[in-house]
């Protein structure tokens, strides 16, 4: 069958079962009830700390088939998911379901127990490095299941990816299981991957290498929800949680696509006082967000809020007085840390209020402008963020098509060419955000707006931005670089690409060898 | 084409992306056009380099050489460009036949 943009999925995809064809960004209409939680209760002299992993594994017990949760927040310094697989490979236990927020280059371990059917299936929302290559080549005989940030808080809390036991990578715990992001010797930031399965899962446990006085200050997830609390010698490496500084990029094309993205954000009319804005933590996104203060320091424009994953970039920004508030759903460095911890207007928020499509209202829907990047974009305006050039997965949505969907302007900013490659094709190889919450792609030859957004190309045009439509952009990248020959795949599915409302928006097939 | 006793391995670029290292090792005589290509698009431009590659050796008349491709994305110029001054250094052309 064909879904609403015209991708080919199977009628059924072995491991996963009938999909739901994706029919457009705000067409599915959920009716049905959350997902109740289990009750449970404890005597008031029970304690939750236990010595080691293993007997958290004995005493609830971890069982063949079971689904166990992990959040990314320590991204590639995570020492969590390894050593909790590894518990479970000693104890001879099969066929574990991963769901994970996001797989790393740290994360290579899975690959051996995905060999030895410790692990049989994966749930994320982004995945790089050698996890994604061995999914990519096969690796599971069940395909793995690709969500967007939002679309996975929503699967969690709508009973459509249950979770039996959370294991939770917490920096700071107390010993009865409040939990934060900020102290301790693996601080991350934000905990807010990590709330809908803090409240969701059968069995909660935290992991943590710094445990704090009761009752623990601040708290980001409750002791009431957080049956265990495990120490382990180290839950992660500091160096792969926060990069030291994020810098804006220094490449002259990507200044100048930056600094065009921040024209359209200002002919469009949007840079103005209560002014929202999303940005990725990438040195041409960062860039954009440079562009866009000079022109609020030269306007004395104040805006409202910074969203998404937060950088020191932004912090300064808040404490510069350009934004009101952020809105932190992960932080990428220290100064991030440093500001969620201390400023009152830096607010920590769950993947649920951040991008879940089936709430009565969540963050991505007050912005003004997200600016994206894409490994591909077609003539249709749909994105790929899921597969390189080569098929092999190297990425996910994250949150790319939530933001897009919720902004009022969503921008993707690309080089028209990457390597010898051009950045527009006729059809993207993996479609993951759909072009209708596509707005605009910027390159450093010329802006193309999507032909269902006539007032932006007015205003646009207005503005004498350099215009052009996408097919002349594609043209004049097949010019220089010649028609790049179409990659061929097998018809196995290797992953499936939920949009963030659970429907599919395409498959991953793997790609010959 | 010179003579071919001062036909030597001849090398051109480097391994930075958008660029291509060309080596051309001369082969014996009767021993034809060789082209050993790795390339990181190869799956889209393998068949388009080949074909810039034999394009120069047959506009330069060239026998008997070993031609080796490590491809970091070059556009067509660059490749046409390394590939004469590796064909160059290797004594396989003459410099006023390139300029």
């Amino acid at each position: 069958m064909k879904n609403s943009i015209g991708r080919d999925l199977p009628e059924v995809i072995e491991g996963y079962g009938q999909p739901i064809p994706y029919s457009g960004a705000f067409e599915a209409r959920p009716a049905m009830r959350r997902q109740a939680p289990k009750v449970k209760t404890i005597h008031p002299r029970d304690q939750k700390l236990v010595d080691t992993l293993e007997a958290v594994f004995q005493q609830i017990p971890i069982t063949d088939g079971m689904t166990l949760s992990f959040h990314h927040h320590f991204r590639n310094g995570d020492g969590v998911v390894n050593q909790v697989l590894a518990t479970a490979a000693a104890l001879g236990i099969k066929n574990l379901k991963v769901a994970l927020s996001s797989v790393f280059p740290v994360h290579e371990t899975l690959i051996a127990y995905m060999k030895s059917g410790v692990v049989t299936a994966l749930d994320t929302n982004y995945m790089s490095g050698p996890v994604a290559k061995a999914v990519s080549e096969g690796v599971l005989a069940t395909p793995v299941v690709l969500r967007t940030h939002g679309g996975r808080a929503r699967a969690i809390e709508c009973g459509q990816l249950p979770i039996d036991v959370a294991f939770i990578a917490a920096p700071a715990a107390d010993e009865y299981g409040n939990l934060n992001g900020v102290q301790g010797p693996a601080a991350c930031g934000s905990l807010g991957y990590a709330f809908p399965d803090a409240e969701y899962a059968d069995h909660v446990v935290a992991v943590t290498d710094y445990i704090a006085e009761y009752p623990l200050a601040p708290i980001s997830i409750p002791q009431c929800l957080v049956d265990y609390v495990v120490k382990v010698d180290c839950a992660g490496d500091p160096r792969g949680i926060v990069s030291g500084t994020t810098k804006i990029t220094k490449d002259p094309v990507g200044l100048k696509i930056a600094a065009m993205a921040a024209k359209v954000i200002e002919a469009a009319g949007l840079l103005k006082n209560g002014f929202s804005f999303q940005t990725g933590a990438g040195g041409v996104s960062l860039a954009v967000a440079h562009f866009i203060r000079q022109r609020m320091e030269q306007e004395h424009i104040v805006g409202s809020f910074a969203l998404g994953g937060i950088t020191g970039y932004m912090v300064d920004m808040l404490e510069k007085g350009f934004f009101k508030k952020l809105i932190d759903v992960q932080g990428f460095d220290l100064e991030a840390i440093r500001s969620i911890k201390t400023n009152p207007n830096h607010l920590e928020v769950s993947a649920n209020f951040y991008a879940s499509p089936f709430n009565v209202g969540c963050a991505v829907n007050r912005l003004d402008v997200v600016v994206l990047g894409a490994t591909e974009i077609d003539v249709d305006f749909h994105v790929n963020v899921v597969t390189g050039s080569d098929g092999v997965i190297m990425g996910g949505s994250g949150g790319h098509a939530d933001a897009a969907a919720g902004a009022k302007v969503t921008i993707v900013v690309a080089n028209l060419l990457r390597g010898r490659l051009p950045i527009i094709v006729e059809q993207v190889l993996t479609a993951t955000t759909p072009g209708e919450t596509i707005d605009v792609l910027v390159t450093e030859r010329g802006v193309a707006v999507n032909p269902q957004r006539p007032e932006l190309l007015r205003q646009l045009l207005a503005a004498g931005l350099p215009v052009k439509e996408i097919q002349d952009l594609k043209a004049m990248a097949e010019k220089i670089a010649g028609v790049p020959r179409k990659l061929t795949t097998s018809d196995r599915v290797v992953a499936v690409v939920e949009y963030r409302d659970g429907s599919v928006i395409d498959v991953v097939r793997q790609v010959h060898q | 084409m010179s003579e071919a006793g001062k036909r030597t391995v001849g090398q051109a670029g480097t391994l930075e992306s958008n660029d291509v290292m060309i080596t051309v090792s001369p082969g014996e005589e009767g021993s034809g056009i060789s082209i050993e290509l790795t390339s990181i698009v190869k799956e889209q431009y393998g068949d388009a380099i080949q074909k810039t590659v034999q394009d120069v050796v047959g506009e330069e008349k060239c026998r008997d050489i070993y031609i080796t491709v490590v491809d970091r994305g070059a556009l067509d110029c660059t490749i046409r460009a390394r590939l004469l001054t590796a064909l160059l250094r290797a004594g396989v052309v003459q410099k006023k036949e390139v300029i």
